[in-house]
């Protein structure tokens, strides 16, 4: 196995300060708008936002909630591997609000095939957004594209990427890993 | 851990601690699923199941039946009394014929003990047991754990006291199963009648006095009497049995200690314990029935996720 970072502490720092950037750009109010970070990795993205918007910009308005995707899934009795949930936290309506999906890596867009039904069991969105940190373009299998992308990468099938997160692994690291 | 031991819940006996702690964490998130403003996801559209009831019941079959819906399976429901059962039909025939209907999971009550173990053999479809006989009821000890659990923390080291008709009911002998499994202490407490023999050899005590039961224990799981199975008189008269073990509120306010209360239902008010009982902050007779949902929809969930395409 053989891994190659793609991102490093620094270049993160500045993408989370332009996608922060974009947001309020698009959004400018955010009262009626929600952060919906996937479970498990994008929560850690959704948070950083957050707290970014908060500090750097005063804006605190903003609420972030969690949404587990499992029982979403279309892989379901069909994957290698049993699927194991995660917590799913939503502390308020969607109903009408401006949902902004937050994840770490997009690769074929089923996981946001899936959340998209997933939110629904929660009102129904004004409008819904994607954001992720890496895109794995030229990997769809379904017609998803970001509405904010912190970095477009060309990876083949084999390739993983991997993101890293000081919560969770105690760095802020992005590695292309070839198995 | 991620997958299940058993591609059958037949009883507690067949699973492992480590089903037991998955079945409860999955029936964590089914929880919180069946708290939502839509409570449905669409996990198990392409499975259909037949719940066969070849005994009567409300609360688990209703139950059941949510569980399936709320994970949008397909459901088929067959009762004994309305089939061809009564025209001689055998048990293996009956399934079979449901089975060729391309079904691929049996929820079924049976009055015979071992009818899901036999199924489960001759059969091509994964088994859930409603309730074998005098038997098991796995999945109602498993709801009453995971109701001990969310009340007091863990079940690990709590002591469960099993009060009534232990002889007769399968509730009883899944609980001591799932209750020992987990680590718990347990005492059954009944007229000497309604114990059976070498029931101490599943690691249980035995109390006759439901004073000294209740002070030793943190739970009291409160049992009817099954009339329909007594061929026999058990004990001498129903008023002698509510003055020696039925729980009302007098005993409860004198107790040393604040204990919680449970029954599987259906409650015969008055006989094993009181309406003031049963509708006290004590009881979370309620809060297992909703549970029965939850950990339903994990059972079901986690069998079918080994049901091979």
């Amino acid at each position: 196995m053989s891994q190659k970072i793609l991102l490093n502490e620094t270049e993160i720092e500045i993408i989370l300060h332009r996608l922060a950037c974009q947001l309020i750009e698009k959004h400018n109010d955010f009262s009626e708008s929600v952060f919906i970070g996937i479970q498990p990795r994008g929560t850690f993205l959704a948070e950083r936002l957050q707290q970014k918007l908060e500090r750097d910009y005063q804006i605190t308005e903003v609420k972030t909630g969690k949404l587990d995707i499992t029982f979403y899934r279309d892989d379901f009795r069909r994957s290698k591997k049993p699927l194991e949930a995660n917590k799913t936290r939503i502390d308020f309506l969607v109903e009408d609000k401006r949902v902004i999906f937050i994840d770490d890596v997009l690769y074929t867009g089923r996981s946001i095939r899936s959340a998209l039904t997933a939110i629904q069991s929660f009102g129904r969105p004004k409008e819904i957004e994607l954001l992720t940190l890496i895109d794995r373009r030229f990997s769809r299998h379904l017609p998803i594209q970001p509405d904010y992308n912190g970095r477009q990468v060309d990876a083949i099938n084999e390739e993983r990427v991997k993101v890293n997160w000081k919560e969770n692994e105690g760095e802020d690291c992005v590695y292309l890993v070839n198995n | 851990m991620s997958e299940l031991s058993v591609d059958h819940l037949l009883g507690i006996k067949y699973i492992t601690k480590e089903d037991v702690d998955l079945i409860f964490k999955t029936a964590d998130h089914f929880k919180e699923v069946i708290n939502r403003p839509i409570k449905k996801v669409p996990s198990l559209r392409d499975i259909t199941i037949a719940n066969l009831f070849f005994e009567n019941s409300t609360r688990t079959r209703l139950s059941f039946e949510l569980a399936e819906k709320r994970l949008s399976a397909d459901v088929v429901n067959f009762s004994a009394a309305s089939s061809s059962v009564k025209k001689g039909e055998t048990l293996i025939d009956t399934v079979n014929n449901i089975l060729s209907m391309k079904v691929d999971m049996v929820v079924m009550r049976h009055p015979n003990p071992g009818a899901g173990v036999f199924l489960s053999q001759h059969v091509n479809a994964s088994i859930i047991n409603a309730g074998d006989g005098a038997h098991e009821h796995p999945t109602q000890a498993l709801l009453d754990s995971y109701s001990i659990r969310e009340k007091l923390g863990e079940v690990a080291g709590k002591n469960v006291v099993i009060v009534g008709d232990i002889l007769h009911s399968r509730v009883a002998l899944s609980n001591i199963f799932a209750l020992k499994l987990q680590g718990a202490n347990v005492k059954v407490c009944g007229p000497k009648t309604l114990m059976p023999k070498y029931i101490e050899s599943l690691g249980v005590e035995v109390e006759t006095n439901l004073r000294k039961a209740l002070e030793w224990c943190d739970v009291a799981n409160m049992l009817r009497v099954q009339n329909e199975r007594m061929e026999i008189s058990y004990f001498p008269s129903t008023r002698e049995y509510v003055q020696q073990y039925g729980l009302n509120k007098k005993i409860l306010d004198s107790l040393s200690k604040e204990i919680t209360v449970m029954h599987p239902g259906p409650i015969n008010r008055g006989v094993e314990i009181t309406s003031d009982v049963a509708d006290s902050d004590h009881a979370i007779i309620l809060n297992q029935v909703e549970n029965g949902v939850a950990v339903r929809m994990a059972i079901i969930y986690l069998l079918a996720s080994k049901i091979k395409q």
